[in-house]
């Protein structure tokens, strides 16, 4: 497979609306929808911390950096870590300004609780390898902080995990290639989407708008 | 559906709106007369000649906020807007159609279906509540004709020849406006419509409502992602709204054509209420608006149920719900754009 130019690059975090559904996907980042509900804004205030370029501490052996911008050319994604640890490792890589090896652990910061699909454990799947292809090491782990419930999950970075991500990127380039926006299946995750207003889930179960002219004129 | 949101209409004149905090305020003379929060706003409407702060263009940009500027006769002047309307696939899509005249003749008949079937349950309402006060057989009469011409419309491919059907229907409809007006019959009378500028009492208050609602309608294509200069009806004149005139067609009698007839016939509105000018011109005095603006905000919080989507909302958001449909069709999710029919 062929490397995406950085102009193709979608946006990392996007795996996660993708994952929740593919037509919300789609309208945020094809067509550019977007709605504030609750949910984004506690979202993004929480991230408003967590994502500080300037905050760089060092306790230990863990050098902690939020804010990093990392990009896969592999994938065509281009995104930010809320947070990376890099541990000091013999396994690991040697970093500029610091000494010795360390190996990074992304760490991603979400509201709410551990979800029931997958969404959080891809975007982190992405992150690592976004850090493998740009610091040539592996990223064995990442972990998954949720704001509700103050836990940290960790997550073991699979071949599985990983080629389920790049399967998941592919698709999503094409879809934006073709400027796609797949009409799915409507469910109850439609009850927490933010673009519901926009995306009227209703209307895809609705009468024709034929039957409905005939009906209407009828009377 | 989105929640209606409340639209404030600045009628002061000479007044200045700023951002303090999360507030707009109103400022005139050096002097704030008003401070309204900027959440729970959809809207904000000013007539005449206010100025606005950047800031608070930018706070409403980024908070979704409409802010207009019309003439202090309610005609648009302008309209701030953000980057957020990003969709350009939405609005190639548009353009494809737009250009393309059969296309164009599909959207447009729906418009125009949409235009008689109210125009007609308008007529139809009149005969079931005021049978003693009006000649049932004349409205009967055009009501049948105006049956006829949608049954013809939904045949019609043509954008030319759309319009001609159209327009007899519209003008037969239109002889009747007179006979709805059931109260003040001598200060109130219609005998045909004029504007630019309206020279009696009934034109003045159907050209303000009409633009009330252009304004409303275009807003709310524009929210949607299309582009309310680009029509399927009306084609491309630069500065016009043609977009907005197309969907405008299905709300007129309905929306703004029984709002100035039930001013009228309930009294809302006086003789007094009006002033003409030397050159047979007729305008509103500034209290008369002020009163009109507060009905027209009531109308729009009444709830009914969208005959289409079956949910309830207020009328305030059937142009916003059009508009919705109007794009899902664009894009492809629906079979065809559903007119808003009501009776």
């Amino acid at each position: 497979m062929t490397d995406y130019d950085a102009s193709e690059f979608l946006l990392l975090s996007g795996i996660q609306h993708f994952e929740f559904c593919e037509r919300q996907w789609a309208l945020i980042h094809i067509e550019q929808e977007w709605e504030e509900n609750v949910l984004t804004i506690e979202g993004s205030h929480l991230h408003e911390k967590a994502d500080d370029p300037f905050i760089r501490e060092k306790r230990k052996d863990v050098l902690y950096v939020r804010g990093l911008p990392v990009h896969s050319s592999k994938l065509g994604l281009t995104g930010i870590c809320d947070v990376v640890e890099f541990h000091k490792d013999p396994n690991g890589v040697p970093l500029q300004n610091e000494e010795g090896s360390y190996l990074p652990v992304p760490v991603e910061y979400k509201r709410g609780r551990p979800k029931k699909d997958q969404s959080d454990i891809s975007q982190l799947v992405a992150q690592a390898i976004c850090l493998e292809d740009m610091l040539y090491c592996k990223v064995p782990r990442g972990e998954l902080f949720y704001h509700e419930t103050r836990r940290r999950v960790e997550v073991e970075i699979t071949e599985d995990l990983k080629n389920n991500v790049r399967k998941i990127a592919q698709r999503m380039h094409e879809y934006y290639a073709r400027r796609h926006t797949p009409r799915v299946k409507t469910g109850e995750h439609c009850q927490s989407c933010s673009l519901r207003h926009i995306c009227l889930p209703e209307l895809l179960t609705k009468e024709s708008v034929a039957r409905y002219m005939k009906r209407m004129l009828a009377e | 559906m989105r929640r209606l949101l409340n639209t404030i209409y600045v009628t002061t004149p000479d007044a200045y709106l700023a951002l303090k905090g999360e507030n707009v305020l109103i400022i005139k003379d050096d002097e704030t007369i008003g401070r309204v929060p900027l959440h729970n706003l959809e809207a904000i409407c000013t007539f005449g000649h206010q100025g606005a702060s950047p800031a608070l263009m930018a706070a409403c940009v980024e908070q979704n906020i409409a802010i207009v500027f019309l003439t202090s006769n309610g005609r648009f002047r302008a309209r701030v807007i953000g980057p957020s309307n990003g969709n350009v696939v939405l609005r190639k899509t548009q353009y494809r159609i737009s250009d393309d005249e059969q296309k164009s003749a599909h959207i447009a008949r729906h418009f125009l279906v949409g235009k008689l079937y109210n125009a007609k349950w308008t007529l139809e309402r009149m005969t079931r509540d005021h049978a003693l006060r009006i000649d049932v057989e004349k409205f009967k009469r055009v009501s049948a004709h105006l049956t006829e011409s949608m049954k013809q419309l939904m045949t019609i491919d043509d954008l030319e020849v759309l319009r001609g059907v159209e327009g007899n229907a519209a003008s037969a409809y239109f002889s009747l406006l007179d006979d709805m007006i059931l109260q003040q019959k001598q200060d109130f009378f219609f005998k045909g419509r004029n504007r630019r500028p309206p020279l009696d009492n009934v034109n003045a208050l159907l050209s303000f409502a009409y633009s009330l609602l252009s304004t409303e309608v275009g807003a709310a294509l524009e929210g949607v992602g299309l582009d309310a200069y680009v029509g399927f009806l009306h084609r491309d004149r630069p500065g016009r709204m043609s977009l907005a005139l197309d969907m405008m067609e299905e709300l007129r009698s309905v929306y703004a054509d029984r709002f100035v007839l039930s001013l009228i016939n309930l009294k809302q509105v006086q003789a007094s209420d009006f002033l003409k000018k030397e050159s047979g011109a007729v305008l509103m005095t500034d209290d008369a608006r002020k009163k009109i603006l507060q009905l027209w905000k009531d109308k729009k919080e009444e709830k009914i149920t969208h005959p289409f989507l079956k949910e309830k909302i207020s009328w305030g958001l059937v142009p916003h719900a059009q508009a919705l449909l109007l794009a899902r069709f664009i894009r492809g999710d629906i079979d065809a754009y559903p007119p808003f029919l009501w009776k």
